[in-house]
Parts: structure tokens; sequence; C-alpha cells
């Protein structure tokens, strides 16, 4: 929607602004580098800090003026303000010159150092001499955590760090104690912060009073990291990251913005979980086994190629590609083994599941949304899925969508969006429809309006009722009880009702769900409204591989003397443990390529190292059906190599033409988008290898990077060329294009007078919008198609409890369910014990305790478990955690049968 | 003519003019104090690593020559794990004494850092480090700065107030 452009007049140039911004985010937008603390785009204003000020003008005629906020000035038509006035410039130096009398002199063992905010704000202010000649306030420092660390004396009173934690991310933990001079920002007492976002609060904090505790160790400057635009592969959200290399070691990831997924945040386990390329479980080197009965040897390249030229000569070869590599590398695979062995490698419930969502998505009758289309959905319904667990960023943004309904009645009353404080005040506890049915307590429900705890069957029903209530022509559900008939009827009303209604479905549900969904969004397309449908998908490219051709596990046939290749997956984790082992008994030759040592690579007959995200590049699809790509942060060091070059390398040995056509990383590109058409998009989006900036690649480090005559000088005093990388546009130097790249190709966020994060904002049209040239990623996924569909008519028949066991879901934990992450330090002492949830009533019934040992056995699977008491858990039930370390797979939901111990 | 004669004659008294050339090496020249020459990194005055891995001078370093990393004892105080530096690449411009803010890195009035092999001029921490305190006496940052590090406790500082206590109402 074009909105009318307003005139205001900035030290005597007249410019057109849109209306309905704070003019702190208008002059930023137009280039002004006016200071500032307690704003932040993502947060909106509060006017804290006073730093922000401008001078105003009531007319023309008035010059004098007077000092106001620019943060909490609307930019209205006919405004005339000045910014570079002498007076407003002095006030800005006395107030900074204020925050600064207590901030420690630490700047040189400060972590911020060289991407503070406060820094920039100083120097830009003019302040560089300290008059005030008084001792200084200390406070003392708590432990947060593995993941933030806490330096009190280095805060400036800003309160960004409190209202993110509390009233953007719902925190609980967190908070302001004390008064006046002696405010401290902390928690009640020592001990880890338990949101799921606290890692962002590196980011959001000015100074360096909240810092990564795992970048501490091994802590490198800004300027002297080596970076790459990256994807993160710990979720279906597919988060835009920036990966930092220092030394030949991946010291960090922040967040990279873009506009239509993550914003300016990221979560804990997209923050931490990349200490797994660092840990000490990688494979290095190629490893060889003699025979069946001998172990693994480390070997040479040469030495492995004999007999991965006789295993490759086989006529029966089996490939699994993997939801965690990229599509270039499942690509790969598809070749080498040809399209018919081609097995996507997850479990069969994961692979219809995922068929089915893609084909509801192509279907025509929902609309697949991005995190911010998520934010503006004013009627939310949730099915099975605690997405706080399996897709953080998603439930962040649900968050925010609940606060919709309280922004349209500030509005109503003039109050603007940005004027934060105003409009969380007029809220109260005003939130936009959000419904829950989940088996289980979920951290959203508190901002749920009704909650349903049920398993699928019951929770698919419900969905079902739903859509008989919006639409008459959608099935009706037997035998449903008044209450949740009422239930349903009070969540079809406010899906009716609302402009933008969203439904949330994910990993942790069914197809039964699915197909409930499916009839809730045809039955709002009947009555002309346009529903999304938001689905938390299991891995980094689970939606890739699903748009992929591929067989499911239950469809493998073996013979005696094949060949399998396994890429980038950890069967143990996909299927139960005795079909992993009878198939790989089966297999003559096991190929696998992997980055980590686990049960699967630890039994193959020739061992493969491959690069992670941070040492190779990708394509990934994310939940949205949004493509995006990561790039190299350092080059592979050899024999480790990226996945789509080692299997180059195998198609060569096996004598197909690709082998030796597949050069670069643009070769396998090219190949894909002939085999599918969809994925040209891609090709058609992102820059190849041969794209420049100017004549010059863009470069990887900043102009500030230090020590690149010393830093290999141990090794040899002659200094080596840089790495040259054929594969991206992007260089291994500090020389090229620094400037503004393409969107999807921002190494690192850095603007003159702009060290900290907040330089973001130059990369983009406004605050908090879009990025120049139009946000990173590409949809594959359009709702076009306007195919004529038909209610699904299969309602399954309601839960009861069984009398042989209870009844056990999955429960997804954001730390210790997905693979990857689990392997890194920090994170993986934030894992739990594997538990077991169960009601009270169940307890008693078995006759145990919270924090006993039991043994629980599903179908012939024994895992020992803690118990844990949680009331929300219907009769019957009983939640497991999910696929935690050490813990077997089991495919859930399934009868089990608990034993005390 | 006049002028090839008054040459001769000058050239004929600088025989009997003191010498100018300095018997080097057997005679060493004075240098001052802040003469600019080889690179050392100091200790304070407990015997403890000055250097707190800043990287400041390694960013001041216009040829780029001084490469290091940060690590921690078991305080949290930060030192160098490793600080290189190399010779055959220093220009000697002080720059790196200027930016260290804990007065760590020095500049020394050695200037003989001849070698035969160019390798040799690289320099670790263990050839750089000095038991002394350098040209500036007494100077310990971590007494000055806000951080807790094993040498000072929070508030006891120069310069600094005791912690607030939050629990009480009085301030």
């Amino acid at each position: 929607m074009e909105v009318a452009m307003v005139k205001i007049q900035i030290d005597g140039t007249i410019y057109e602004v849109k209306p309905g911004k704070n003019l702190l985010e208008t002059c930023l937008s137009l280039g002004f580098d006016i200071p500032y603390f307690c704003f932040h785009p993502s947060l909106g204003s509060v006017g804290a800090c006073r730093l922000c000020a401008v001078k105003k003008y009531a007319n023309s005629n008035d010059k004098t003026g007077r000092i106001v906020m620019s943060c909490m000035e609307p930019a209205v038509d006919g405004l005339i303000i000045s910014v570079k006035d002498p007076e407003v410039k002095a006030f800005r130096a006395s107030i900074l010159e204020s925050l600064m009398a207590n901030h420690p002199h630490d700047c040189p063992v400060c972590d911020e150092g060289g991407e503070c905010h406060l820094q920039d704000m100083t120097v830009m202010t003019g302040h560089n001499y300290r008059r005030f000649d008084f001792k200084k306030r200390t406070h003392k420092n708590q432990n947060l955590g593995p993941f933030i660390h806490h330096e009190m004396n280095r805060c400036i009173q800003c309160y960004r760090c409190v209202r993110f934690y509390r009233d953007y991310a719902g925190g609980k933990d967190l908070n302001v104690f004390g008064s006046a001079n002696n405010v401290y920002f902390g928690r009640h007492e020592e001990g880890t912060l338990e949101s799921e976002f606290s890692g962002n609060l590196a980011e959001i904090c000015p100074t360096g009073v909240f810092t990564d505790k795992t970048l501490k160790k091994h802590f490198t400057r800004k300027w002297d990291l080596t970076n790459a635009p990256s994807i993160c592969v710990h979720c279906s959200v597919g988060c835009n990251t920036i990966a930092s290399e220092r030394y030949g070691s991946l010291r960090r990831v922040v967040n990279r913005y873009n506009g239509d997924v993550n914003g300016y945040l990221l979560c804990d386990r997209g923050r931490f979980g990349y200490e797994f390329v660092n840990s000490t479980k990688r494979i290095k080197n190629p490893q060889l086994r003699q025979s069946k009965e001998s172990a693994l040897e480390v070997k040479e390249v040469s030495e492995i190629i004999p007999k991965l030229s006789e295993a490759l000569k086989s006529k029966n070869i089996v490939g699994f590609g993997s939801p965690r590599a990229s599509l270039e590398a499942n690509f790969a695979l598809s070749k080498l083994v040809g399209a018919e062995n081609f097995y996507h490698g997850i479990s069969d419930k994961e692979y219809h599941f995922t068929k089915l969502c893609l084909q509801i998505l192509t279907s025509g009758a929902v609309h697949s949304p991005s995190l911010k289309e998520v934010e503006k959905a004013n009627a939310i319904f949730i099915l099975g899925e605690d997405v706080t667990n399996t897709a953080p960023m998603l439930a962040l943004a649900i968050r925010q969508a609940t606060r919709n309904k309280s922004i349209e009645k500030a509005e109503k009353i003039g109050i603007p969006k940005w004027n934060d404080a105003a409009v969380r005040e007029l809220a109260q506890n005003i939130h936009s429809p959000l419904f829950i049915a989940s088996p289980y307590f979920t951290k959203l429900d508190e901002l749920a309006e009704t909650t349903y705890r049920a398993t699928s069957e019951d929770i698919a029903r419900l969905g079902f009722a739903v859509a008989s209530y919006i639409s008459n022509d959608a099935p009706s559900v037997d035998n449903l009880n008044i209450d949740i008939q009422n239930q349903a009827k009070r969540i079809a009303d406010a899906l009716k009702q609302s402009k933008n209604p969203l439904i949330v479905i994910g990993v942790q549900g069914n197809e039964d769900i699915a197909h409930a969904t499916a009839n809730i969004a045809l039955a709002l397309k009947s009555i002309d409204k346009k529903p999304s449908l938001s689905i938390a998908l299991p891995e980094s490219n689970s939606m890739g591989l699903g748009i992929m051709e591929g067989k499911p596990f239950g469809e493998l046939k073996i013979e005696n003397d094949t060949t399998l290749v396994i890429l980038e997956n950890d069967l143990y984790r996909r299927v139960e443990k005795s079909l992993v082992d009878n198939l790989l008994e089966k297999c003559q030759n096991i190929i696998v390529l992997d980055q980590l040592m686990n049960e699967t690579s630890s039994k193959a007959d020739i061992l493969i190292p491959t690069g992670t995200f941070a040492e190779s590049e990708g394509t990934l699809v994310n939940n949205e059906g949004r493509a995006q790509r990561y790039y190299n942060v350092y080059p592979a060091i050899e024999p480790i190599r990226e996945s789509w070059r080692w299997i180059a390398e195998l198609i060569r040995i096996q004598g197909k033409p690709e082998g030796n056509s597949w050069q670069k990383f643009d070769d396998v590109v090219n190949s894909m988008v002939v085999s599918y058409p969809i994925f040209s998009k891609i090709k058609e989006y992102l820059p190849n290898a041969d794209f420049r900036m100017f004549n010059e690649k863009i470069s990887r480090q900043t102009m500030r990077f230090s020590g690149r005559t010393a830093m290999n000088a141990n090794i040899s005093v002659h200094e080596q060329k840089p790495p040259q990388d054929a594969d991206s546009p992007l260089a291994f130097s500090m020389e090229g294009y620094q400037g503004v790249p393409p969107s999807s190709l921002t190494p690192f966020h850095w603007a003159p007078g702009w060290n900290s994060n907040q330089a973001a904002n130059k990369y983009m049209v406004e605050p908090n919008g879009e990025l120049k040239g139009g946000n990173p990623g590409i949809r594959l996924i359009e709702n076009t198609t306007d195919q004529q569909q038909s209610y699904y008519k299969n309602i399954p028949q309601p839960f009861k409890p069984r009398n042989e066991g209870l009844f056990i879901v999955p429960v997804h934990q954001i730390f210790g369910s997905e693979e990857l992450s689990s392997n890194g330090e920090a994170l993986s002492s934030r894992i739990p014990e594997p538990f077991i949830k169960i009601n009270l009533k169940e307890a008693t019934r078995y006759s145990i305790r919270s924090n006993d040992t039991v043994h629980l056995t599903v179908e012939n699977i024994d895992v020992l478990v803690k118990v844990e008491i949680d009331a929300s858990i219907p009769d019957g039930v009983a939640g497991l955690s999910f696929n935690l370390p050490g813990m077997p797979f089991i495919s859930l939901p399934k009868i089990g049968v608990i034993k005390k111990s | 003519m006049f002028s090839i004669l008054r040459s001769i004659w000058l050239t004929f008294l600088h025989a009997f003019h003191k010498r100018e050339t300095v018997g080097y090496p057997e005679k060493k020249p004075y240098l001052p104090p802040r003469y600019r020459g080889r690179i050392v990194l100091t200790r304070d005055s407990e015997g403890n690593e000055r250097c707190v891995a800043c990287n400041l001078c390694a960013a001041a370093c216009p040829v780029d020559c001084i490469s290091l990393q940060a690590t921690e004892d078991e305080n949290g105080r930060r030192y160098p794990e490793f600080f290189r530096i190399n010779f055959s690449r220093c220009i000697f411009c002080g720059l790196c004494e200027e930016a260290c803010p804990t007065y760590a890195i020095q500049l020394t009035p050695d200037f003989e850092l001849g070698e035969y092999d160019r390798q040799s001029m690289v320099y670790e921490k263990e050839h750089l480090l000095i038991s002394g305190e350098g040209k500036y006496h007494g100077y310990n940052f971590y007494k000055n700065a806000g951080v807790d590090m094993g040498v000072k406790a929070k508030g006891e500082g120069e310069n600094e107030e005791p912690t607030v206590d939050l629990k009480s109402l009085l301030k």
C-alpha cells in the first residue's frame, strides 16, 4: 500500500519521508548519524537515555527552537528540526559525559571493545575528556550460566536488556533491581538464564555488560575475524547468521539481519550451537576398515581411493541423503547412486509428513508465511507443537504477533506502534487470540486464550471440528464433548474474524493434524480469508530434501553386495537401532561422509571427512520454502572437503561424466537446475562465483584485519598467497569490496563511525525494514496453483487411555534434540538428562515419584529415564524427551511400559 | 686555481680534527631510552605479565607484523596465549607502544637485530617478555580497571567506591 509521503525540514534541507515512523528512525534512514542508546529498532523507543536529542522549531520564524528527543517525536508534515545545532550537540555530549561518569576503565579487557555501541556513541558525540573527579560506582557480577558473561560495572542503565528479555522475549528471570544510581540488571540470585533467547543480550546490550561467554574462551576482536554470510543449520527456520573465524577455528556466530526471517535476533541454539565445528569429535582424516572385524584406521586420501573404487563398482549402490546436508550435496549423492537408489534418510513418519506438508503448501489453499508475516498474524492456532523447542524463532515471532490487538488499540487512540512503553502500558493483558492444542505445557501457553491438552488424535479432531464450524462443507466430527465443541467454535470464530489467520503445526504432529490443518485452511479460503500455515520441520534442509525426489526408508531392499553411501546422516537418530544394525550388517561396503564421529560414522568401512557449514557452501530451504545460501567462512583444510566435492570425486572414481565436469560449486548448481527446474530460481537469484562489485570480490575481512604478516610466521616467515575461492564471489582477504554488497552476500556489518552491530541499519532502507536490494533468500513455494481441492475426511478416532501402558509422545528439547548443536561444549551443558513427564495420577498408579529413575520399555527398546511430574499431561499419556544424546531412537507416539528400577 | 688550492688545504686540515667515525661494534653509541629499537613485553611491579591481549598493538601496526591470541587464567585474568612479532616486517614506528593501554609493549634502544636466517626474526612471547617494568614504573592496569581478575576485588581498585549493596534501602 502506498502511503502519502510527508515533508520535513532538517537543517534547512527538505526531505520527503514516510509518515508513521519516529524522527530518530527517519533521520537514521536518511543517513544522519544521531546517537542513541535506549532505542533499538526491534524494541521501539521509550525516551529514557536522552541521547538522541534534536532541536525542533515551531515554525520558520522560530529561531530559538527547543530540544526534543527524536525517538519520541513522530515524523509529521511540516516539521522543522536541526540535528547539528551547537546547543543540541553540547546537550548530547553532556548526556554521554554523565553516562560515562561510572563507566570503568575496561575497554582493553572488555569483549565488546571494537564493536561497542557506547564507544561509537562516545566518539560520535565528541566527549573525550573526563572531568568527573570522584570515585566510580561498582557492582558485583553474577554467573549467568554457560552462555552469557556478566560484568555489571559497565552498565549505562539504558534498560534495553530487560525490555528485550522480559517484554519482547517473555523471559521471567532477568530484572532490574535497586534505584537511583544503584540500578542493577541481573537475576534475583545467581543462576543460568532460562530464556531460549538469552544470547541476544550480548547483541542488544550497547556496552559490555552481557557478552558471549563462548567467545570469551577464544576471544578475538571483531576487526580480526574472517566472516562469511551463513545460515543457521540447527532448525528449519533458516535464520541468517554471520559466522566468524580466526587462526583456523570458528570463533562465534552472530545475527545477520534479514527483515523477512530473523530480524535482529537469534535463538541460543543457533547462536551457541556453532561450537560443534571445533569439537574433538570432528573427523579430520579419511579412515578405513580393512575387514569387517578390524577397527577404523586413519589413512591418506590416496590410500582409500582403491578401496572406494572397488566399493563403487558394485551394481547395487544405495545412497542416504540428509535433511542437514545442503541441496547440492544431496543432489550430488542422488547423481552418484542414481535417483532410483536415493533415499531421504529420515524416518518414514517424517518423510510422509514432510511430503504431505509440501502438498498442502503448494495446493493453493494456504500461504507459507515468512517470520515477518507471522508477526503480522492476528489470530493464531497452534496444533500439537511446542514451537519454543522445535523452532524457537517462530515462537518469538508468534509472541510478537499476540501484541497486534494491543497495537491496533493504541493506534486507534493515536499512540504509534514504536512508542513501546505507552503501547505496553495500554495493553496490560490484551493479547490477539492465540489457541494452543498440545499434549503438554508449552512456554507460549501464558499468552493463549485457551489451551487444550490432548494427544495428536484429539488435537486433529479439534482441528477438524474447527474447520467444520468455519465452513459447513467441511466434514463434521461426531461424538465431540460439549467443552471441546465450544472451544472449537471459539477458535473458528476468532479465525473467521481475523484479517491474517495463522495456523502452526510441526514435527511433533502427525498426518492427521496436517489433514485437519488443510481443512481449516480450505474452510477459511472458502469464506475469502487468506490463511497462512507455518510448519516447524525438524531440520535445516528438511524442506529442501522434501522437494527432491527420493524414497522413504520403508521401501529399502538390500541385496548382499550392496554399497551404502551415507551423507551427513546418523541413521541411529532416524530409525530404530535394530533396523539400522540389520541394514549395516547386510551391506558389503559402507561409505560414510560426515563431520562428526557418531554411531553411524563409527560403523563405516570407509569414512570420509566433510566440511561443516563453516567450511563449505550450500543452499538450504527453510520451512517457509525460502532458499538461502551459506558460504565458506574459511577454506576446508585438506583432506576435509565440501561434501559435494567429495561426492564429485566419488563420481569421478565411478567414471560418470559429472565427475570431471564438476570442478566448481556453480557446476553442481547448474546440473541441479537441469534436474530440478524448481531450483532454477535459486540460480537466478543468488550471484554466482563470477559476480563482482566494481570489479572486486567481496572481502571477508575488515579493513582493520591485523597480524597478516605474523599469524603464520611461526610456520614460515615467507608469507603465502591468501587462499583463493573459486566457488563464491567472496574473497579470503581484506582486499576487495568493503561497502554494502547484495544482501545475501553480506559478510559483516560495518559502516564508518558504526563499529557495533547497529551498523546493520546502514544496510537497510530503514531501521527494522528491508535490506537494500531486498531481503536475502528466494521463495520456492508460491501459492499460485489454484487447483480445486477437496476436504480430507479421514477423521481419527478419539484417544482412549490404554490398559497395557502409557501412550508415549515425544517432547522435543531446544538443547539436545538437534544433533549438531548437542556437540557444542557450552550447549551440551544445558542438555537435560533423559526424562519422562507424567501427571500425578499416573505417577501414583505406577507408584513412582518425581526424580525417580525408571525403565521405560517401548517395543523392546529399554531406556532409563528420570521422572518429572507435570500436571499438564493428560491421563494415560506420558512425554518422553526426544532424541537426546545417549538415548536410543524411538519412533513415537507408541505405547510404553514403565518399570521401577 | 685558488679554489683548488683552498680545497687541498682544507682537506689537509681535517687530518688534525677529532674523528667522526665511531669504533662500532667495539665501542657502543649512546642511544636515549626512548629510542625505537627492539620491542619487548614488560611485567608489572608484582612480576606478572602486563599484556592483557587487547589486540590494540596488532590493530595499530601498519605492517601487520604483530599477531596474538587472548586466553585467561583461573581468575579470568587476560593474557596472551601466544604473542608473535615478525621483526623482518617491523618498521620500528612505535605505534604499538603508543596504542598499548597497559605499558606492556615497549620499544628499547637495542637495534642489533641482524640475523643470517630470516626465520630467526620471528619472535615469540618467550623471546619478547622481559622480567622488568621497562621505561614506565609502577603502573598496574588491573588496579585501575573495573574488572575483578584476581588482582583486586570489585570496589577495591583505585578510584572505586565499595560495591553497591542491593539489599540495602539506605542508599
